[in-house]
């Protein structure tokens, strides 16, 4: 860990819905240009914790926060944070496929659209280098006038990744994007993650053991609210220190 | 059980036949009594006294009536309602508005021509006039198309709101480019089902924008204005003819094609929406 930059660092962090604490006292420094996977049981907190980093709890009245999460030294949860550029920074793909019903091309134009590119050709380039890096490309070359809503279940996550890349974020928050596809497209988006890494910081909650093992760097225990481990993947699957990360990992709990 | 669902299934097809029926003798009543009347001269020169003339500046008035309508209603509407359900916080003061809205649709449309013409007509100045006539059937309206955008935009999956901030677009950009595109369709209806009910109002227009016999086009926004529906009033409450009840006719059967025109293209605007973005 020492060797690696630190892209984001969440110190003490608490969160809660109301009365109730989904997060307690976080403490992680999550490197930057590697994949970091989040882990634990269903409930746990990850998909609290991911909104965080590009602040989309703020949309939920009842979420109250406390402690720090530093980009760039700077603590992304201050008043005074510009919300929609730190989200122009960090992308995100949510659990289900949610493309607009627009075509193909619109859906990845959006973006770049909103973030002042207006002219046709540049447009053109940016959806074509995102699908191909997406992986997308080459199955929807021929209708990128379709409606998204006509692509398949992958292939609408995969649209919404390379919607995300559109942008050019740091970083990218994917929250279980594999949860509901098969796996050919689940081998594709994996593929896409290792190769995105060289430009790119991911953070990837999964509930499959393997895929946490096989594509990621670092690797986060979450257990009721709380980091239980956090250790580099190699380590955490060979050797985990903790009992409950054991019992997790090797599918006895959880 | 096999036999009363029959006997349901047997009643409820019935009762829908009959429904279609009454409506098909209306329009069917209305067709044989004024098709005959319908000629180019009807629909192109303007009304003599009850029996002659045609109905040209009915229709052009109608027309205006309902653009001004919609002119008006249709921005404060779609505005309110994306303020309603966008911005609004969740508190009384919302909900009471929302109630507030809820009672102005059940407003009697004579209630509301009768503001028309204190209020707009007498005490702002504007005359009976086309102003104050389509201003007034704005205000009636209103609230159908607040009720319907609003109902339209809440329809919009919240995933697309969600997919939207998350790219760094601001709530504005994400209403103006995903929202409100998504709800289009069915607030074009909400506009639609507002356009029929402005085009074939009477009271209103009879009180705030003129007779409508009148057989000169308005010169200005501020000109008395003929419309079909108050024609339609005056020739069957003072006509007493077989011309002018024949003409009436002729007028309605007018304003039901207009209606139904304009309720298509509107379909086509929609469908066209539809098919261009869902795929398939
Ligand atoms: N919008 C919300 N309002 C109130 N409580 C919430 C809300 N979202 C999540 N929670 C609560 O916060 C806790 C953590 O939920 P979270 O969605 O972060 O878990 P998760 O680890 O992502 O689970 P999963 O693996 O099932 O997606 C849960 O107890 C949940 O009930
Ligand atoms: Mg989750």
């Amino acid at each position: 860990m020492n060797h690696e930059e630190i892209e984001i660092s969440v110190k003490n962090f608490n969160l809660w819905y109301a009365d109730n604490q989904a997060l307690k006292n976080i403490n992680l420094d999550i490197p930057r240009r590697r994949i970091t996977a989040l882990i634990g049981p269903s409930g746990c907190g990850k998909t609290s914790f991911i909104r965080c980093l590009n602040r989309m709890n703020d949309l939920i009245p009842t979420v109250r926060t406390e402690g720090e999460m530093l980009l760039n030294n700077e603590n992304i949860n201050h008043k005074d944070v510009d919300v929609v550029s730190l989200r122009k920074k960090v992308g995100m793909v949510f659990q289900k496929p949610n493309p607009f019903p627009s075509s193909v091309f619109e859906n990845v134009a959006y973006g770049p659209r909103i973030h002042g590119e207006k002219n046709k050709q540049q447009l053109a380039q940016i959806v074509e280098e995102s699908l191909k890096n997406a992986a997308l490309w080459d199955e929807v070359r021929d209708r990128i006038d379709r409606s998204a809503l006509s692509l398949s279940g992958g292939q609408q996550q995969r649209l919404c990744i390379a919607r995300t890349l559109a942008v050019h974020p740091d970083i990218i928050l994917l929250d279980e994007p594999c949860s509901a596809l098969d796996p050919i497209s689940t081998s594709k988006i994996e593929d896409l993650m290792v190769k995105l890494k060289e430009h790119y910081t991911i953070i990837i909650v999964t509930h499959n053991m393997q895929q946490a093992a096989r594509v990621s760097d670092y690797t986060a225990f979450f257990l009721h609210g709380k980091i239980i481990e956090f250790d580099e993947t190699k380590k955490l699957f060979k050797k985990p220190k903790e009992k409950s990360t054991e019992d997790y990992i090797t599918g006895r709990f959880g | 059980m096999k036999v009363r669902e029959n006997v349901v299934k047997i009643g409820l097809c019935s009762t829908s036949l009959m429904a279609v029926a009454a409506l098909f003798i209306v329009v069917a009543y209305v067709f044989f009594n004024g098709a005959g009347i319908i000629n180019l001269s009807f629909l192109l020169e303007s009304p003599y006294r009850f029996e002659y003339g045609g109905i040209f500046p009915q229709i052009i008035g109608s027309l205006c009536l309902v653009g001004i309508c919609l002119l008006f209603a249709v921005p404060l509407g779609v505005a309110s309602a994306i303020y309603l359900v966008e911005y609004a916080p969740d508190n009384i003061v919302t909900a009471s508005v929302r109630f507030f809205i809820e009672c102005l649709a059940g407003i009697p449309s004579i209630v509301i021509g009768l503001f028309g013409l204190v209020f707009l007509v007498y005490r702002l100045g504007l005359g009976i006039s086309m102003l104050s006539g389509g201003l007034t059937l704005g205000f009636m309206i209103l609230p159908w198309t607040v009720r319907a955008s609003e109902e339209a935009i809440k329809t919009v999956p919240y995933s697309y709101m969600e997919a939207s901030l998350a790219l760094g677009a601001s709530k504005w950009q994400s209403i103006y480019g995903v929202i409100l595109k998504s709800a289009y369709p069915g607030i074009i209806t909400g506009i639609l089902l507002g356009m029929g009910k402005a085009m074939g109002e009477t009271a209103v227009v009879l009180l705030t924008a003129g007779s409508g016999l009148e057989s000169f086009l308005p010169q200005s926004i501020l000109d008395p204005v003929a419309s079909l529906p108050v024609y339609i009033y005056m020739l069957a409450t003072q006509g007493h003819t077989e011309a002018s009840y024949s003409r009436a006719f002729g007028a309605s059967l007018v304003l039901i094609t207009m209606f139904l025109i304009i309720s298509m293209f509107a379909m086509f605007l929609r469908n066209r929406y539809i098919t261009r973005n869902s795929g398939f």
